[in-house]
């Protein structure tokens, strides 16, 4: 699904990642760590295209409408509704059956009661389980997770497990995490980046 | 017929932003107003129309300018420019979407400036109307365009109107000619060559102002 050959990334003088090789198999399941300035979150935007490598080249099998990214930020508009907010990239990722889907993910993500709230009253637990629920939407074969488990609680943690447990298998995980040891058990490899 | 679908969602999104936030019309309807009462009062005796038209202009121009301003800031400041071009639609749709968006926004304004400009200084004619129709296309085609390029720069408020001005100079030469003379076609005509290229130009080319 997807493979980097001496994959590296300069920001003028910066160097922001360096020479990463990586091979990931369909329906593999890739834990990413290093410290804070390591190159994760940039490795990860690599991963999807939304920053291009200056060294090295990366190959992915997924279409860009079949890739679920979820970065430091929720990717969804504060002034609009959770509702509003799927509506919209259900939309533009052409789900099929968008409301019975967003009805679905709102219900599973605890979100369900405030689905006609405007997002800028959410919590910040309540805002990346929006965001979980927008990466989910459209049911994507390649899912890049830039620390997912940030500003959950324990009950929405769980929530997450869950989902990835659920979807491991199906879908290929790219997932950076400080805590590796919350989803060793569905690791199929590790890459530690060094600082 | 995707592809459509795809502008409507988006434009009904940013009207939906404004509609909540209410940042952008206010200003600019405060903005074109006051521009027209301090005109009133710092122009000495009767001036002619054409120079109160090159000023309708101006007051044009800069009311756009703070609707351009503003048109990616939900996405900057909520980086979800990220989530829509991950998306798999056509990324000129984006381009497209906003310029309608601020092209509503600049028409709304304009309701409210084409009459303070009459009640203040002269009638305005169906020439200076089509112009005003026409040069809110290019307006907001093109300054979308560099809306979208500078705000991804750190210096955007700055780069914006020092982009969007040079560009904006055919428009003003059109819009002006034809809003004065007998016979405004060619003019017209002028403007509708601009729309036409800087669309397309700036439709184009939109893919690789969000990629990296």
């Amino acid at each position: 699904m997807l493979t980097a050959r001496r994959l590296g990334k300069r920001y003028g003088e910066k160097r922001a990642l360096r020479r990463v090789d990586l091979e990931l198999p369909r329906g593999g399941f890739l834990v990413v760590t290093g410290a804070n300035g390591s190159g994760k979150t940039t490795l990860l935007r690599i991963c999807v295209g939304l920053a291009q490598p200056t060294e090295g080249t990366i190959e992915r099998a997924a279409e860009r409408g079949r890739i679920g990214y979820l970065g430091h930020e929720p990717l969804v508009y504060r002034e609009l509704t959770a509702l509003e907010n799927l509506e919209l990239y259900g939309r533009l990722y052409r789900v099929a059956e968008r409301r019975e889907r967003i009805g679905m993910l709102l219900e599973r993500f605890g979100l369900w009661e405030a689905r006609h709230e405007r997002v800028a009253s959410y919590s910040r637990g309540m805002t990346q389980r929006l965001a979980l629920s927008r990466v989910l939407l459209h049911e994507p074969e390649l899912l890049v997770l830039d620390e997912p488990f940030n500003a959950l609680d324990e009950a929405g943690a769980e929530l997450l497990d869950a989902q990835l447990a659920e979807l491991r298998g199906e879908s290929t995980f790219v997932l950076a995490t400080h805590d590796p040891a919350r989803v060793v058990a569905l690791a199929s490899g590790r890459l530690a980046l060094a600082s | 017929m995707n592809y459509v679908r795809d502008v409507g969602a988006l434009t009904r999104k940013d009207l939906l932003l404004e509609l909540r936030a209410r940042d952008t019309l206010p200003a600019m309807l405060l903005f074109v107003a006051a521009v027209f009462v301090v005109f009133h009062f710092a122009l000495p005796g009767e001036p002619s129309k054409l120079e109160t038209t090159g000023l309708l202009w101006v007051a044009i121009l800069f009311t756009a300018l703070l609707g351009l301003g503003r048109a990616f800031v939900p996405e900057r400041e909520q980086r979800t420019l990220d989530g829509l071009v991950l998306a798999p639609c056509d990324r000129s749709a984006i381009w497209l979407a906003k310029s309608l968006a601020t092209l509503a926004f600049l028409a709304a304004a304009e309701v409210v400036a084409l009459p303070l400009y009459a009640l203040f200084f002269h009638h305005v004619g169906g020439a200076t109307v089509a112009a005003v129709l026409l040069a809110d296309l290019g307006i907001c085609a093109v300054g979308t365009f560099l809306g979208a390029m500078a705000v991804a720069t750190r210096a955007r408020d700055l780069i914006l109107p020092l982009l969007f001005l040079p560009l904006a100079i055919p428009i003003v030469v059109g819009a002006v000619g034809a809003s004065v003379v007998h016979s405004p076609g060619r003019y017209l005509g002028f403007l509708a060559l601009y729309d036409l290229l800087f669309a397309v130009v700036c439709w184009a080319s939109f893919e690789f102002v969000v990629s990296e």
